[in-house]
């Protein structure tokens, strides 16, 4: 049985804080369909549209009929681990430093076989197990086999709970935790086991009631932060960087104009000043010293949470000039993304749609509760996703931006259908 | 040889002081200006980051903050120089208010920064003390019975001066007790409707200045007119100065208010430098 996760011991101060080791990135083109697949969370293999072989690992041409017209499709996973061995050796020095490490063949009941890592809770092979596509610190997909009833999270894994950002015993950083999402994504990882919540404020002379009840949380510290301020980000980033092992970005402006509804640039710029420079000034201050810190022993720096909206997909005309501001961000955390990825810093994507908050007030139901989309945040964090999609309204955004990016925005521009 | 004479005849002019009745400007500073002269008062508050700007419902436009971006220092970006992009509003931190910031001095002739008359930046100032009022109440109001009775101890305000209202709030460092937010709103001192239309139509003052972010108080958004003192003073083509500090350090009567704002192109109003000249001999009152 595993160890559960405790709090780490304290780093000895004397030595040295090592360099991050990666697990294999390289993958094929193809290969990357598993990886977009386990971004989000799902379990896809490539399926021939001719004759329904199913594919692994990832290619060009059915391993059958020499069809091209391979298409991924969600798996259930289940299959039977056949052999297993325990690597005491290896060249690779992401699992040099972590031996021993188990691994075993899965004949998935689709019909393939598949190498995969396998769980502690997994019996003695040969037994049944259902396999998950997971992303490991390269951000890169790699197959679990899990026990085949229950559910078992990877943290429960000493080994696997690497690939989770899991916030238990982590310090964490709440950039704005004035908003309404800030105030409940702080009380979520406070639920979650945090260690330490850092939660930025920005303009103190504006008192709102919820954020004041925050200060007698004992583990949340009010700290403060304000995005648009290069100065204050600079000065936290100095006081805290080196201990923020998880960064979570509330910071959000969000006003409700179109182009022509709103005269003049100056609350478009504000949205942008937060929501696209916010980010930047963000990452240049605590992005390299998270990265320094990505290999800080089990406190070390893992994950940054950016809160976006489903808005940065496709625009929604009647909230214009915000989800251009949303888009911009979600293009600046695809570049933060390929900078922290050497260092196997995660950065997880939120894409929320309408949020039962002050902003989306006109907007029809269903809206997202806010201790829904907190809860969620969290739910990333422990599993091994860099996508969130949460809510109905964000699955159906995305499937139709999926489906045709195009028709999308024909929807959203002519009324024909709303959020 | 030629040119020693001209030299001898300009100091010869200077000396009489009349030649082209500019006397010798530069001698006379210096003597007013040498130790136990003139003080010189700094009346700004440093522009940062953190000074707090006005609050207003977020649904209307916001006054940006002072925020300043680093171009480069002695780095890559420029190796031997440093220097910053600096963005705000007009009404950020120490400011002045030009009369077109209201609506209703929209129509007064020369009301913006590029076209203010030269004479008013230099002007002297009458300080009412209020700080004691105000310390017992943040939301005192600055009444004309208030001012007849400093007329009747300092004498009557003269036209084209200042009239500044000190509270001692400039000594509230925490932005927070500054600002003086709560559910209702901000409460801070200022004056009220009647005095506001008094100092600028039955006194003629050059303009109002204050302690706090705004020339009105707090809760000026519920009198009548709101904001009466931005009203009656921009209505009469009369300024502003707000966030003002080191008003304790003033004569009642005495100082001269040196305020020039930058000269913007049809400006509201500007963040400025404001100091002003005080005669030794107050410093024995």
């Amino acid at each position: 049985m595993a160890e559960p996760l405790m709090r780490p011991k304290r780093k000895n101060p004397i030595s040295r804080t090592r360099l991050p080791t990666l697990p294999p990135a390289a993958r094929s083109y193809a290969a990357l369909g598993l990886t977009a697949a386990a971004a989000r969370g799902a379990f896809e293999l490539q399926v021939c549209r001719d004759c329904s072989a199913v594919q692994y690992p990832p290619r060009e041409v059915c391993r059958n009929c020499l069809s091209q017209r391979l298409v991924w499709r969600a798996q259930d996973g289940y299959g039977e681990l056949t052999t297993e061995t325990v690597l005491h050796t290896a060249q690779e020095l992401f699992f040099r430093e972590r031996l021993p490490w188990r691994v075993g063949m899965v004949r998935l009941d689709v019909g393939v076989n598949v190498i995969a890592y396998v769980h502690d809770r997994v019996g003695v092979s040969p037994c049944r197990v259902r396999i998950e596509a997971a992303l490991d610190r390269a951000g890169q997909a790699v197959l679990v086999a899990n026990p085949e009833h229950g559910r078992h999270a990877l943290s429960d894994d000493p080994k696997l709970r690497e690939m989770t950002c899991d916030p238990r015993t982590r310090k964490v950083l709440v950039s704005d935790g004035k908003s309404e999402v800030g105030q409940a994504v702080t009380r979520a990882l406070v639920a979650a086991g945090a260690d330490v919540i850092w939660v930025g404020e920005a303009e103190p002379w504006k008192k709102i009631p919820g954020f004041e009840a925050l200060r007698e949380v004992p583990q949340v510290k009010i700290v403060p932060l304000d995005v648009t301020d290069g100065r204050s980000v600079r000065e936290l980033a100095g006081e805290i960087g080196a201990k923020v092992d998880i960064l979570v970005n509330t910071a959000d402006c969000h006003r409700t104009f179109g182009i022509a509804a709103r005269r003049g640039i100056e609350t478009a710029q504000l949205e942008m000043d937060v929501n696209y420079f916010g980010l930047l000034r963000l990452a240049q201050e605590l992005a390299p010293v998270m990265k320094a810190r990505a290999a800080d022993g089990p406190t070390g720096a893992i994950a940054w949470v950016n809160v976006l909206s489903i808005f940065a997909l496709a625009n929604y005309p009647p909230h214009g000039t915000y989800s251009a501001s949303k888009a911009a961000a979600l293009s600046l955390s695809q570049a933060l993304r390929a900078e922290l990825k050497p260092a196997g810093v995660r950065v997880i994507n939120m894409f929320p749609g309408p949020i039962d908050d002050e902003w989306d007030q006109l907007v029809l139901p269903p809206k997202l509760a806010l201790a829904a989309l907190a809860a969620a945040l969290v739910e990333a964090l422990k599993g091994s996703v860099e996508d969130v999609y949460p809510g109905d309204v964000a699955q159906d955004w995305r499937a139709r931006y999926l489906d045709n990016p195009k028709v999308l925005e024909r929807e959203l521009s002519g009324g024909e259908r709303s959020v | 040889m030629k040119k020693a004479k001209k030299a001898k005849a300009r100091r010869a002019a200077d000396k009489a002081g009349s030649t082209n009745a500019a006397p010798n400007l530069r001698g006379r500073l210096s003597t007013l200006l040498a130790p136990g002269g003139v003080r010189i008062v700094d009346l700004t508050q440093t522009l940062s980051p953190g000074f707090p700007s006005i609050v207003l419902p977020p649904e209307l436009g916001q006054s940006r903050p002072f925020r300043t971006e680093e171009i480069s220092r002695y780095d890559e970006r420029g190796p031997a120089w440093y220097w910053n992009n600096v963005s705000f509003g007009e009404h950020t931190g120490t400011h002045f208010d030009a009369p077109i910031h209201w609506i209703s001095g929209r129509d007064r002739p020369n009301n913006s920064l590029h076209t203010l008359p030269l004479e008013h930046f230099i002007a002297p100032a009458c300080v009412i003390d209020c700080s004691s009022e105000a310390a017992a109440d943040a939301d005192f109001l600055l009444t004309t019975s208030h001012i007849v009775t400093w007329e009747k101890r300092h004498g009557r305000i003269p036209a084209g001066a200042w009239a500044l209202m000190r509270t001692d709030w400039s000594k509230r460092a925490d932005p927070v007790a500054y600002q003086n937010l709560d559910h209702t709103g901000q409460h801070t001192p200022g004056p009220d409707p009647d005095c506001a239309r008094f100092l600028a139509n039955e006194r003629d003052v050059l303009g109002f200045g204050t302690e706090t972010i705004g020339t009105d108080a707090g809760q000026a958004a519920h009198f009548a007119p709101p904001y009466p003192c931005h009203y009656y003073m921009h209505g009469a083509g009369k300024y502003g100065l707000q966030c003002l500090c080191n008003l304790d350090l003033l004569p009642a009567t005495g100082a001269l208010i040196v305020a020039a704002p930058l000269k913007i192109l049809e400006g509201s109003g500007s963040p400025l430098r404001v100091f002003a000249l005080v005669p030794a001999r107050s410093d024995r009152r």
